[in-house]
């Protein structure tokens, strides 16, 4: 009996086991690459000049179609982020904050007058977006909408790792024949899909990944890097994916640095109380 | 327990008090002299663990509340609270991994309860309330989830919300008076608020009445033999007290492995896309201490069926006193009972994997199987379907009937009669 059950037990644990492989679903795409970042594991950090390097990616290229409403430009000299600088206690007045912030045109109203102006930004106020409203967007990107950056690399599954493999050179490829895109979609194996409608060739092979209304937007020498690093396309996805993670999760630094001395704490805590115990419990059988 | 009382005040300030209100005699009786089971083990720690799982809820939630707004800034407000507030982050990480270490410790609590056959007279009244806490709790839980107004939050509320409208008659007006409209809105985001801050206070109120049962009733211990003397008994200070607090130490260390490390591993990548009606998220999946129930719920293809198998699921918790037909409470002594609690335990976890998968997904992949009536056998559907089975069997047919057929070992005279696991030194 006693075998019997046992048995039975560790066969359902098996399919319980098996039941963890990832979700099967009708949308297909390759698994993002992998990449090494400085924030991986416990102990890892933003590396500064990468998200200097990320920043400029965002700006120069993504930012012309991707808003980023959650970030103002006084966390870019937060602790961990791409311009702080230990010297300057608070962000709202690191030089290079104030500067940036003054390259872009804010939407206000004159309080004076009540009209509509424009006037230079500050490092309280947010990145602007890029159109007016979600029609604006979806106009001018063949209906599709370029979804906000500030939290993308927290909202994928994968993903910096994401981001990355989707702009890489890796990503974008020439659909394969039989299939048939519309005019303005573009074939991305990373990009979660379903391509079985729009699949003309054996219904058994259809094409791993999805269709992408954004055009590749990255290549060789799309930027050009301050510090002298050399803008591969390859160099340009990994630091935009590392901005754009920066972005998402700003504290992370933070979080890390917190967590290593409350751990610290806590083992030593339960050391003693452990001590305590045993001490306590020792003329106690139990 | 309801022994006599020694507390004696030793100055006269508590001696005054003590004459018009007992308050320290109340905390002297109930958690210093209080006897508990010598024997008692590790998973006899884990009410004093809810009990702090609580206490952290309620205060981050309270700092969460003084700068969460809502209505359609919810999302924004979350962000804000992520990068603005000070140790906003933290804030938010600890209440939103605290809500599964709570779930965690529940399980681990009602499971203990079960095995140990703590819900058996005279301690029926203790455990119903306990079951009454765990709906409390889901009910919080789940209106918790939609306050962050992301989209798993928006789609889950919703999916939830339409179960009701499969209840004859009344699931069309109870649907509209729960969203305070005619779909998820914002009306149903404030009311959810306000419900998601008054829940937990009622638990704590139903956690009292728990521990007074408690206290009336005796703590039950791992041989489920009642305590006969002083010899079986220690005071809960310093011994009980030693032990939960290197326990609730050892929680607190995975506790802060999930909020510093890995913040948001327990959670949905979705939730961090504001809710958006028009956009359905391909797979809605609820947060994980609910999917054993989700799973009971698709498993049953008519949907008022599957609501009251869900319901149902929660109902066979309640009626588990008057369900068990044993003499003798702990499985230590029921070798048959202890095989059918394994794989009780096996089917709740199956459960727990079917609802995070589609129901037509494939168990094993690429293993191409026959169609048994509605669906392929070799799907999630059919494994949930025989899981939710035996979760019902186990409650409705083995332990009733295990209890009048199976013979029992020996079961020890009292708790200090067998040679104890740990002697004195
Ligand atoms: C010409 C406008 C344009 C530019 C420039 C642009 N994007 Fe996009 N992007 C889009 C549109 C439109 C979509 C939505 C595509 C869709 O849903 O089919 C998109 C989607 C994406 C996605 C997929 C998100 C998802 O839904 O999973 C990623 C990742 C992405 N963009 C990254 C970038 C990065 C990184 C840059 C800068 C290097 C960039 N984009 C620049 C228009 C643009
Ligand atoms: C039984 C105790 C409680 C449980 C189980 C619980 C559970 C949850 C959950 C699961 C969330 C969603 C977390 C996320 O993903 O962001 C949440 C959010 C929230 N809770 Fe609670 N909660 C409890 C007590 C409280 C109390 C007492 C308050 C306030 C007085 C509170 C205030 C909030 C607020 C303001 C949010 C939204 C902010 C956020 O999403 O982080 N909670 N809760």
């Amino acid at each position: 009996m006693l075998r019997k059950v046992t048995v039975w037990a560790a066969a359902l644990g098996v399919l319980g086991a098996l039941a963890v492989t990832p979700v099967i679903a009708a949308t297909t795409h390759e698994e993002p690459a992998k990449v090494h970042w400085s924030f991986e594991g416990p102990f890892g950090t933003f590396d500064q000049q990468q998200l200097q390097r990320g920043l400029k990616v965002y700006r120069e290229v993504c930012s012309a179609c991707h808003s980023m409403n959650l970030v103002s430009f006084q966390a870019l000299g937060d602790p961990g982020g791409p311009f702080f600088e230990a010297k300057y206690k608070k962000s709202s007045e690191n030089p290079y904050v104030k500067a940036f912030a003054k390259d872009f045109q804010i939407d206000d109203v004159d309080t004076d007058t009540g009209d509509k102006i424009k006037r230079p930004g500050t490092p309280a106020d947010h990145f602007p977006a890029p159109f007016a409203n979600e029609y604006a967007a979806k106009a001018s990107n063949g209906g599709a909408i370029p979804p906000d950056m500030s939290l993308l690399a927290k909202a994928r599954e994968g993903g910096p790792a994401y981001i990355y493999s989707i702009v890489s050179a890796e990503g974008y490829k020439a659909p394969p024949a039989g299939l048939t895109l519309t005019p303005g979609q573009h074939y991305n194996i990373y990009m979660p899909g379903d391509l079985s409608g729009a699949w003309t060739g054996d219904p058994n092979k259809v094409p791993i990944g999805g269709v992408i209304a954004m055009p590749p937007p990255l290549a060789d020498n799309k930027v050009t890097y301050d510090d002298g690093t050399k803008a591969t396309q390859d160099q340009e996805a990994k630091d935009v994916a590392a901005f754009l993670y920066w972005a998402a999760e700003p504290k992370q630094d933070q979080r890390k640095q917190i967590g290593l001395a409350v751990m610290i704490y806590l083992l030593v805590f339960t050391g003693l109380l452990y001590a305590v115990y045993r001490k306590v419990w020792k003329n106690e059988s139990h | 327990m309801s022994g006599q009382s020694t507390y004696e005040p030793k100055s006269a300030i508590t001696r005054w008090m003590d004459k018009r209100l007992p308050v320290s005699r109340l905390v002297w009786d109930s958690f210093v002299d209080y006897p508990t089971p010598r024997n008692l083990n590790y998973w006899w720690t884990f009410g004093g663990i809810l009990s702090l799982c609580l206490g952290v809820q309620i205060i981050t939630g309270i700092i969460l509340a003084m700068h969460y707004q809502v209505g359609p800034g919810a999302f924004a407000s979350v962000e804000h609270i992520m990068r603005d507030v000070n140790y906003g982050w933290m804030i938010r990480y600890i209440h939103a991994n605290g809500a599964s270490m709570f779930f965690v410790a529940v399980y681990v609590h009602m499971l203990r309860g079960l095995y140990y056959g703590s819900y058996k007279a005279p301690r029926e009244v203790l455990w119903l309330l306990g079951c009454v806490i765990y709906l409390l709790m889901m009910a919080t839980a789940f209106m918790g989830y939609v306050l962050p107004w992301g989209q798993m939050s928006f789609w889950g509320a919703k999916v939830i919300t339409n179960l009701f409208g499969a209840l004859p008659l009344v699931g069309k007006p109870i649907t509209i008076w729960l969203w305070g409209g005619y779909a998820v809105d914002y009306p149903t985001l404030n009311r959810f608020f306000s419900l998601h801050y008054l829940l937990p206070f009622m638990i704590a109120g139903v956690v009292i009445l728990h521990i007074w049962a408690l206290h009336v009733a005796g703590q039950n211990n791992p041989t489920g033999v009642e305590p006969k003397s002083k010899a079986d008994t220690v005071a809960f200070t310093p011994y009980a007290t030693v032990k939960d607090g290197f326990a609730m130490s050892l929680f607190l260390i995975m506790f802060a492995l999930f909020v510093f490390y890995l913040p948001n591993a327990l959670g949905h990548a979705d939730n961090y896309t504001e809710a958006n009606p028009l956009k359905t998220p391909p797979h809605i999946v609820p947060e994980w201490y609910f999917l054993p129930f989700y799973a009971i719920l698709r498993a049953i293809p008519d949907k008022l069926t599957g609501v009251l198998a869900m319901f149902g699921a929660i109902a066979c918790l309640f009626a588990l006193p008057w369900l068990d037909t044993s003499k003798v409470k702990s499985m230590r002594y029921r070798p048959q009972a202890k095989l059918y609690f394994v794989i009780f335990i096996v089917a709740c976890v199956v459960l727990g994997f079917c609802g995070a998968h589609a129901p037509d997904d494939q168990v094993i992949p690429g293993l191409s199987a026959f169609q048994l009536l509605d669906s392929n056998i070799n799907s999630f559907v059919w494994l949930s379907r025989i899981a939710a089975l035996y979760y019902f069997a186990y409650f409705l047919v083995i332990t009733p009937l295990l209890g009048l057929r199976e013979t029992p070992l020996a079961v020890p005279e009292s708790i200090a009669a067998p040679a104890l696991s740990h002697p004195a030194e």
